[in-house]
């Protein structure tokens, strides 16, 4: 039974923080409000007090700034563009649009940020293995390919449900080398590989780094993997700059975990009157139970190492999550989100299936870009935002908005097929 | 209240657990801790198993509350409270376990919960209700004393023990907190890993239960990897007491209640051998 009567939190959010000087960017952590911390067994406290030690040390020297800096600039491609699209801004009230375009990364997503920090941060601990979890297989993609070229092991936990739906990509990770373990346990995907990677690192942890891929878990996870993603917003606030000259009216990203969506949003947290926007995956409608929209509709509780909102029954037990986008479908958010909703700095909201669907395609059709269908829900929420603005009385083309494009839609392209019968009966391509 | 103390074997008022780990002390042997998953397969059974286990030897029983996410249980146990969870157990019924086994028995009962139904449940409450039916308090894997505020307030409110876990990878900082932290024993955490029978017992836990004994802990259990009396033997050379997990629960499994009661007798000491 879930809590879906439960009212929303936030629907009277505090403001205090509009006419609070201090600023919100670059919280250290472990808490974030009262959210946040370590609730973790003690065997893995050691491991997380040397990732700390290590991430503040290294955080601290410009040797390693430089690292990243490069690597992000040789090897992944940054800084990525910011696009303006022209043609799809149509269907956001002709608001402008503005994509910052993570899809161009190497490997296709903003996943990259993350993998390659922490894979060099495992180095400095000398740690010769890393372990990951992934659902659609973005994240174990990258960390496959951040093993490969750090030179580490490589063992990716997927829920075997998962690797059924998304067998190119376990196809991708293991020509990377990486070895891909199917989780037969509970529900068999996203959450359960999770627990399982957590098992393994607590048998392996002298010789192995937990590579968490999302703004989630126990500290110093959320402040590490924002810090590995905040070139996102810090990219995007100088090229808007540039564009148009000035701030943008809103920034939108989707939420799963969240990793993408602090990244951008850093950039702009201390701009308060800069709106920000998370879009959670609603599935079929929050009016149903199949959705994943958990600050939506969930209340905070304890999974997987730290406080936050969560999906979970009148007993705590966490509630299996559902989204047309494996990436979105997860039943716990990252704690920085928690505290961003309970302050009102950011207005979190659901987005169904079916919208994330038609955005998916209008991006396809009006700016000849396949959108990861995680990110079609930011691009449903930039539509409706835009268009509130214009019906509230705004200039269209004075409203300007910035979407992040986290991904692109390769991936997705056998979902989309589906979804728009392009599939004739035998499941091929007309 | 008092906690574990550094020189001696002295009990905390109201201990349970601390009671009947001295009990045992008294008896010139370790006590036996023998864990089962609440409502597998269902909450008589699981009742009736914790008396046969009392009647065959147990000084404390464990019963663990199935939960979703299990990080820290090895396949054979998170097999058993999945089929609970799908049996329909719900968090409450642990309240009417509990007084059902303390009611027929002697043995303390602890419950070994992940802490999130704890904290759904209301702290203060679910102390309170299992303060209520007798039990003796609660083992909590992924509860460190760091985040336990409201934990230490509520077990203090309603007498219950708290045994918190140190790791082979604990610091001597984090075990003096722990050690300091915890009443009615420690819990010592043999190797680095989760639950699972072993064929043997890890070179670890000797050094562990040293430590937390230097520590000042007056009680210092250990728990993953037992299976069998020599094991017991082994670790009772050193440790105050011994838990036993995952063989009961494939004995559960496998022989229902009779099974258990004869695999108890044989971590006892009572019978040589289990059929």
């Amino acid at each position: 039974m879930s809590d879906s009567a439960h009212v929303p939190a936030g629907d009277d959010p505090v403001r205090a923080f509009l006419n609070d000087n201090s600023s919100l960017r670059d919280a250290p952590g472990p808490y974030f409000g009262e959210f946040g911390g370590r609730w973790m067994p003690e065997s893995l406290i050691a491991a997380l007090d040397e990732l700390t030690e290590t991430f503040e040390t290294a955080k601290n020297d410009p040797g390693f700034v430089e690292e990243v800096r490069e690597l992000n600039r040789t090897y992944s491609g940054r800084p990525s563009l910011l696009t303006e699209a022209k043609r799809f801004s149509q269907h956001a009230g002709g608001a402008r649009v503005f994509l910052k375009r993570e899809d161009l990364n190497h490997t296709g997503s903003h996943k990259i940020n993350n993998v390659l920090g922490q894979a060099l941060l495992a180095k400095r601990m000398g740690k010769t293995r890393i372990i990951a979890e992934t659902g659609a297989g973005q994240h174990g993609v990258a960390s496959a390919t951040a093993a490969a070229l750090l030179g580490l092991e490589c063992v990716v936990y997927m829920g075997a449900a998962d690797t059924r739906r998304q067998a190119l990509n376990v196809a991708r990770m293991r020509l990377l080398g990486a070895e891909v373990i199917p989780v037969e346990a509970g529900s068999q995907t996203l959450k359960d590989a999770i627990n399982e990677a957590l098992r393994d690192w607590v048998a392996n942890v002298d010789s192995t780094h937990y590579l968490l891929g999302t703004a989630a878990g126990a500290h110093p996870f959320p402040a590490l993997v924002r810090y590995f993603h905040q070139v996102i917003g810090d990219e995007a606030r100088e090229q808007i700059l540039e564009e148009t000259g000035r701030l943008p009216d809103a920034v939108c990203a989707c939420i799963g975990g969240g990793s993408n969506a602090i990244g951008i949003f850093h950039g702009f947290l201390d701009d308060r009157g800069v709106e920000l926007y998370g879009f959670e995956a609603g599935g079929d409608g929050v009016d149903t139970p199949r959705h994943a929209a958990t600050i939506t509709l969930g209340r905070p509780g304890v999974l997987h190492g730290a406080k936050s909102y969560l999906m979970q029954d009148e007993d705590g037990q966490t509630i299996e999550s559902h989204s047309i986008s494996a990436g979105l479908d997860y039943p716990g958010v990252g704690p920085e989100h928690s505290y961003l909703h309970s302050i009102g700095r950011v207005s979190y909201e659901p987005i169904t299936d079916a919208e994330a669907m038609e955005a998916f395609e209008l991006l396809c059709r009006t700016e000849g870009i396949i959108p990861a269908i995680e990110s079609s829900h930011a691009l449903a929420g930039a539509m409706k935002v835009g268009r509130r603005k214009v019906e509230a009385g705004a200039v269209p083309d004075e409203v300007v908005i910035i979407a992040n494009l986290s991904g692109r839609g390769d991936k997705d392209v056998g979902t989309a097929a589906e979804w728009f019968n392009y599939l004739d009966a035998e499941g091929q391509g007309e | 209240m008092t906690t574990e103390s550094p020189t001696n074997h002295a009990v905390p008022t109201g201990s349970k657990a601390a009671a009947a780990i001295e009990k045992a002390r008294g008896e010139g042997r370790p006590a036996l801790i023998c864990y089962l998953p609440a409502g597998f397969p269902d909450a008589q059974t699981t009742i009736d198993a914790a008396v046969a286990m009392a009647d065959n030897g147990a000084d404390i029983i464990e019963l663990g509350i199935p939960y979703s996410d299990p990080v820290m249980d090895g396949h054979v146990i998170q097999a058993a409270t999945v089929q609970a969870l799908a049996g329909g157990f719900k968090v409450a019924q642990i309240f009417d376990i509990v007084r059902g086994i303390t009611e027929r028995c002697d043995a303390a009962v602890l419950v070994m919960t992940y802490w999130n139904p704890v904290l759904r449940h209301g702290v203060d409450e679910f102390s309170r209700k299992l303060a209520e039916a007798g039990g003796a308090g609660l083992i909590t894997p992924d509860l460190i004393p760091d985040e336990a505020s409201e934990w230490f307030a509520a077990s203090d409110e309603h007498g219950l023990d708290r045994v918190f876990l140190v790791a082979p990878s604990s610091t001597p900082k984090r075990l003096t907190e722990a050690v300091s932290a915890s009443r009615g024993f420690v819990y010592c955490v043999s190797i680095m890993g989760v639950t699972g029978a072993r064929t043997s017992v890890a070179t670890t836990a000797e050094g562990v239960v040293a430590a937390a004994h230097a520590a000042g802990a007056g009680r210092a259990c250990v728990g993953l990897g037992v299976s069998n009396r020599s094991h017991i033997e082994e670790i009772g050379s050193y440790a105050d007491g011994v838990i036993v997990g995952t063989a009961l629960v494939a004995a559960l499994r496998d022989g229902g209640v009779e099974a258990v009661a004869e695999l108890t007798a044989h971590l006892s000491g009572r019978k040589d051998q289990p059929a």
